[in-house]
């Protein structure tokens, strides 16, 4: 009987799981990831600004929608992401699922903040109002909060396994928000507009716009992309780090 | 099911051995009352139409700074282990330690309700409504906050932590609370159900997710 000794080519799960392996394949990644998202912007932002039709109704304020609606999506996507991470974590028992918890939270907390702000100045042109405590608001209030508490609970934890797992919890504890932004336009009676492009693809908004805001979509798609993936790499060597100046600190001992 | 009952007895034996701590919880219920006629003034209509939200802050307030005391001293003292390793499950205990937090933190409250009816300038319908709303919505509440002191239990310091992460997730009890106490009986009636709702399912889901977090918290 003989056996194969010669070094395998790590199956796909090994290239995900092992941290040595995600830093490797994710290494020629940044560079063409920062650029992807910087065309996008560009070419996005000149549709939006000079190329696309101001609203009849709302006139020029009409563009802040072209940033309101790409991060309020990314606020709720993040969310998701960080849920998907979190059952990595307790279910899967995927290596890098806590990395990819923690590095998603505050991300998150900046989109929903960015969506928070220019709902904001987008309402008061448009409603006369800087806030009001309709339904999505209140419910997009609240995922910012949760998503700063769950920041807040990286921070607080010393030991990042048990953190892991803890905040796993917390955060599939908090997903129970993420469907009530979701549906609040339809629940409840609310100054917000209800869906302008349902999943059946029946369109309620004119070409011309939809395309600026397909792009911006995108590019702010892959701006949380390219920022997720530098932060997740950060997070390995820092942890990388750590250890190594533990191992030092220990090795030092006499 | 004696397990179930040794457990409630024993926080409940605990708590008012110790003594102190229970009446703390209730004075403070009762000193934001208190204040806030001086902060937004002695009219008593205005503090008439404020009083439900008022009180439900104040219940609010109370129990999440009384959620520290739940598994904290059960941790320092190695009961937690204990608990962990016992013979009935964890979602078992944590339920009967829901139940005795209630019966600590929530029956005082209610039963100090009437001074503040007096204080903030209630009609006793408005009083009873409340004292209903507040039966039905601080189970939910203390489910909940069962779910945040068990994130925080292995924090040296997360004092502040576990109200900061349960606040955003209780502000439906909060919305349906306060709505609950409203005058037309028609949208009270409807909020009342959905505040007994929301607490049904808080206290039956809480003990799984509140106890799946102390065993990953363990060493």
């Amino acid at each position: 009987m003989s056996l194969d000794l010669a070094a395998k080519r790590p199956n796909w799960f090994a290239r995900l799981a092992n941290p040595g392996q995600f830093l490797a394949w994710s290494r020629p990644l940044v560079w063409p990831l920062a650029g992807l998202t910087t065309l996008l912007f560009v070419v996005g932002l000149y549709f939006a600004l000079l190329d696309s039709p101001p609203d009849y109704q709302m006139g020029e304020t009409v563009r802040i929608m072209y940033i309101h609606v790409p991060t309020a999506i990314l606020a709720e996507g993040i969310y998701v992401v960080m849920a998907l991470a979190a059952l990595g974590t307790l279910v899967w028992r995927h290596p890098l699922a806590d990395v990819a918890n923690k590095a998603a939270a505050p991300l998150g907390a900046l989109f929903t903040g960015l969506a928070l702000i220019s709902g904001s100045l987008w309402g008061r042109p448009t409603w006369g109002t800087f806030w009001e405590w309709d339904g999505r608001m209140t419910s997009f209030l609240i995922l910012f909060l949760i998503y700063l508490g769950i920041v807040a609970l990286w921070r607080a934890f010393d030991d990042p396994g048990r953190a892991g797992r803890v905040i796993a919890v917390f955060t599939l504890v908090g997903a129970l928000d993420i469907p009530v932004v979701k549906f609040s336009v339809d629940w409840w009676n609310t100054l917000h507009q209800g869906a302008s492009i349902d999943l059946m693809g029946d369109r309620h908004m004119a070409d011309s716009m939809l395309l600026p805001l397909g792009l911006m979509t995108l590019a702010f798609g892959f701006l949380f992309l390219t920022l997720y993936l530098v932060r997740v790499r950060t997070e390995i060597f820092r942890r990388r780090a750590e250890s190594l100046a533990r191992q030092a600190a220990a090795s030092a001992a006499p | 099911m004696t397990a179930f009952l040794a457990v409630i007895g024993r926080d409940l034996r605990l708590a008012t051995r110790v003594g102190g701590d229970v009446l703390t919880l209730v004075l403070f219920f009762i000193m934001i009352a208190v204040i806030v006629p001086f902060a937004i003034g002695p009219d008593s209509v205005l503090l008439a139409r404020l009083a439900p939200g008022i009180v439900w802050i104040a219940a609010f307030l109370s129990m999440l700074l009384g959620l520290d005391r739940l598994f904290r001293a059960d941790d320092e003292d190695g009961s937690l282990w204990l608990f962990r390793h016992a013979k009935i499950p964890l979602e078992a205990i944590v339920a009967a330690k829901v139940i005795a937090h209630w019966l600590l933190t929530a029956l005082p409250l209610l039963i100090a309700t009437p001074l503040l009816a007096v204080l903030l300038s209630m009609d006793v319908s408005t009083w009873m409504r409340t004292l209903l709303a507040l039966l039905l919505g601080t189970p939910g509440l203390v489910a909940l906050g069962t779910i945040g002191a068990a994130v925080t239990v292995s924090l040296r310091r997360g004092g502040l932590i576990a109200p900061v992460l349960i606040l955003p997730l209780s502000i439906p009890i909060l919305i349906f609370g306060v709505g609950a106490i409203g005058a037309e009986p028609g949208s009270s009636r409807a909020a009342l159900l959905f505040l007994a709702a929301i607490s049904l399912v808080a206290v039956v889901l809480a003990p799984f997710a509140a106890a799946l977090a102390l065993r990953l918290s363990e060493d």
